[in-house]
């Protein structure tokens, strides 16, 4: 019983972000991808209702350790981080490919669960290349966990599409990407701070994993701000909440945003 | 010399500033103007560990050092005083005590629930006529056979209707001379016989925590709650001050954290004479005077951290700390709101509150002038401190954090 909760480091999203020459630079620290304070939460509680061991992973270069050892601090046993110079400028495939590598390493793996996405470039293929790569079922959207059997090898969950809530049920291993509704982010516990202040994170190469670079079939060329966005502000009044509520009702009809 | 704080250190501050942002921020106007303590705070803070941090783990605390209670305050009264006045009280000035001067026996049964947070703990020294001066305190306890007998009233007690144990400081000998020699501390807790407590109203700020008064009315104290030994009282209490003032320096950072970074948020927004009034160079002026009080109460507080840390006896430096970072946060305040204009005067904007807020720090745990009286005598050789019958135990990882169950026989 292994579960894989895979993370990246992203800039807060509090940040401001400016561009100059091309590329993208903020002063304030680096941040777990908000999105996987969720999965790493729920990898957690998995971890306690199972008696599973959780091991989180991240590909990309040393700033990608705090959000390792921030999954240490909430609970995961183990982070191991896969970086690469030759990956340097990788594409998605290229990350994929890197990742299940890892996760074939680690050889008992039956679970690996995501974040929606990556809140920085609001990409998820990853997810769906590496469940593709390592040939896992894999079910995205994945607002609640129903059952999980490890002995038998199956996992229903409940998926957020447009219809509705789906209940999907599954054959293991299998790849989840979760969305906020899964569970309640915690924090780090003062015990799980200790150990991951003690950590020593090791880094798997492309010769630790056996396989080569490739080169990336997407390149990015360049980065610019998004137009500046003007806004108008304009304050609502009247006598009682009643009435602004209404005032306010009827102005948003009327602009066409309800 | 080491400025740096540690992995630990950093992770805990992050920690305990999202617990106060994501949780209690939101709500904290709601609560302050209704004049009530948010009653899911003692206990999340508890889940959290937050109420045991710097207890060893064999008595059900978290491990952690001196310098991560400061900075949790620190977090804590970046988003409101109320929520650091709880550390204070139960950490500092009832938790801590009960680990320097508590038997075994006392430790199991007082210090392992307050410090996983199952407990809430309190500290009763202040009385409605006796507040600088601690030897006019009137409250008694007569001692009968293997009990003793207390009455009394206490009054300003933080956590009053909230406590289930209360570090009680009382006079056995009413006619002592010195009469701080007459005084001793017993643990009362709330569901004994002829406690009763209850909240002020009206107060000028902590207005989301709880404040008030415990009466003593024949309440019979075994003799097992004495903490200490008969006539040790004074000291007692003396050497929880030094806990208690610690944590409430190392708040009073936090709030002039919070005036500093709502006064520069706001400069940039508003504009007078066709520039923000970050451009004007006596806006620019308080700006740099919060950030140098900010450095230096910081500074004095990490000092005081350090020595405690050390075991080294810091009474003297834990006052300077507590007297220059609550007058500092009292001054930054004034200038926050005064930055803000007219909107810092209303509570649209946090400022206001960190100004009522800021005014109650220099008269609890020692008002500004009892500490100006400490720091003279200590300069003029009038005042020097004496070894206590036991001291603050020096912080060691090793003993902090090893587990009960690991804990060799005969250790
Ligand atoms: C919000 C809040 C929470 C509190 N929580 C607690 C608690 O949990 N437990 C507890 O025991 N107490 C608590 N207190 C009480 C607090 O510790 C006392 O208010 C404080 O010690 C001052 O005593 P006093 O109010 O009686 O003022 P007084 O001692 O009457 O002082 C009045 C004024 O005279 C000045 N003064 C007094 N003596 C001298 C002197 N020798 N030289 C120069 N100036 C002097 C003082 O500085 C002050 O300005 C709390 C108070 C507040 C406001």
């Amino acid at each position: 019983m292994h579960i894989v909760v895979v993370t990246k480091a992203t800039p807060d999203t509090g940040a401001k972000i400016t561009v100059e020459n091309g590329v993208p630079t903020w002063k304030e620290a680096m941040v777990i991808n908000p999105w996987d304070e969720y999965s790493v939460t729920e990898a957690v509680v998995l971890k306690e209702e199972h008696k599973a061991k959780v091991t989180i992973m991240a590909v990309g270069p040393a700033e990608h350790d705090d959000a390792l050892k921030q999954g240490l601090a909430i609970g995961c046993d183990e982070a191991i981080r896969v970086w690469d110079e030759a990956l340097v400028g990788h594409d998605s495939l290229q990350y994929a490919r890197a990742l299940a590598a890892a996760i074939k390493k680690l050889g008992d793996v039956t679970l690996v669960i995501f974040g929606k996405e990556f809140a920085d470039s609001g990409s998820n293929q990853h997810i769906y290349q590496t469940a593709r790569l390592l040939g896992f079922q894999v079910l995205g959207s994945v607002s609640k966990l129903i059952s999980l059997d490890f002995g038998a090898g199956t996992i229903k969950v409940e998926r957020s599409v447009e219809q509705g809530k789906q209940t999907v049920s599954s054959k293991l291993p299998a790849v989840l990407g979760v969305l906020k509704d899964i569970t309640e982010p915690r924090y780090p516990s003062f015990i799980g701070i200790r150990k991951a202040a003690k950590a020593q994170i090791p880094v798997w190469g492309l010769s630790d994993l056996g396989i080569e670079a490739g080169t990336p079939k997407a390149t990015i060329l360049s980065y610019s701000e998004p137009p500046k966005r003007e806004g108008e502000v304009e304050f609502i009044e009247g006598e009682s909440p009643r009435e602004i509520a209404e005032k306010l009702a009827e102005k948003l009809l009327e602009e066409k945003v309800l | 010399m080491d400025f740096a704080l540690t992995e630990e250190h950093k992770m805990i501050r992050q920690m305990v500033r999202d617990f106060a942002m994501k949780e209690v921020y939101p709500t904290i106007k709601e609560w302050d103007r209704r004049q009530e303590m948010n009653p899911e705070i003692l206990p999340r803070m508890a889940e959290l560990g937050i109420l045991g941090i710097n207890i060893p783990v064999r008595y059900g605390g978290q491990g952690m050092d001196y310098i991560s209670l400061a900075l949790a305050c620190e977090e804590l009264e970046r988003v409101d005083t109320t929520l650091r006045v709880i550390m204070s009280v139960h950490m500092g000035l009832n938790s801590m005590a009960l680990f320097q001067w508590g038997t075994e026996e006392q430790k199991q049964r007082f210090l392992v629930p307050q410090a996983r947070g199952e407990k809430y703990a309190a500290f009763c020294l202040t009385e409605p006529n006796a507040g600088s001066d601690v030897a006019a305190l009137q409250a008694t306890a007569r001692r009968e056979g293997d009990v003793y007998i207390l009455n009394g009233e206490k009054m300003w007690i933080s956590l009053a209707t909230k406590a289930h144990h209360f570090l009680v400081i009382a006079k056995t000998d009413p006619h002592a001379d010195p009469p701080h020699h007459g005084m001793t501390a017993f643990i009362v807790t709330s569901d004994m016989r002829g406690v009763k407590t209850g909240d002020i109203h009206g107060k000028l700020g902590v207005r989301a925590g709880s404040t008030g008064w415990v009466v003593m009315e024949n309440v019979e104290v075994p003799l097992e709650n004495r903490l200490g030994e008969e006539g040790e009282g004074f000291y007692i209490a003396m050497s929880a001050l030094d806990n208690g003032r610690y944590t409430v320096a190392a708040g009073a950072t936090g709030l002039i954290r919070a005036c500093l970074e709502d006064s520069i948020k706001y400069c940039h927004e508003r504009s007078t004479f066709g520039k923000p009034i970050a451009k004007h160079q006596l806006v620019q002026q308080k700006i740099a005077y919060m950030q140098q009080w900010y450095d230096a109460a910081f500074l004095l507080v990490m000092r005081a951290g350090w020595m405690k840390n050390a075991g080294l006896r810091n009474t003297r430096e834990t006052s300077m700390a507590k007297w220059y970072a609550t007058d500092m946060s009292v001054q930054a305040a004034l200038e926050a709101v005064q930055i803000h204009g007219a909107y810092g005067f209303s509570d649209e904007y946090d400022v206001e509150r960190y100004l009522r807020n800021s005014k109650g720090a220099v008269i609890y745990e020692g008002t500004s002038e009892i500490h100006q009286l400490m720091q003279a005598g200590y300069a003029l050789g009038l005042r020097e401190d004496r070894p206590l019958r036991c001291e603050l135990p020096a912080y060691d990882p090793e003993y902090w954090q090893a587990e009960a169950s690991e804990i060799a026989v005969g250790d």
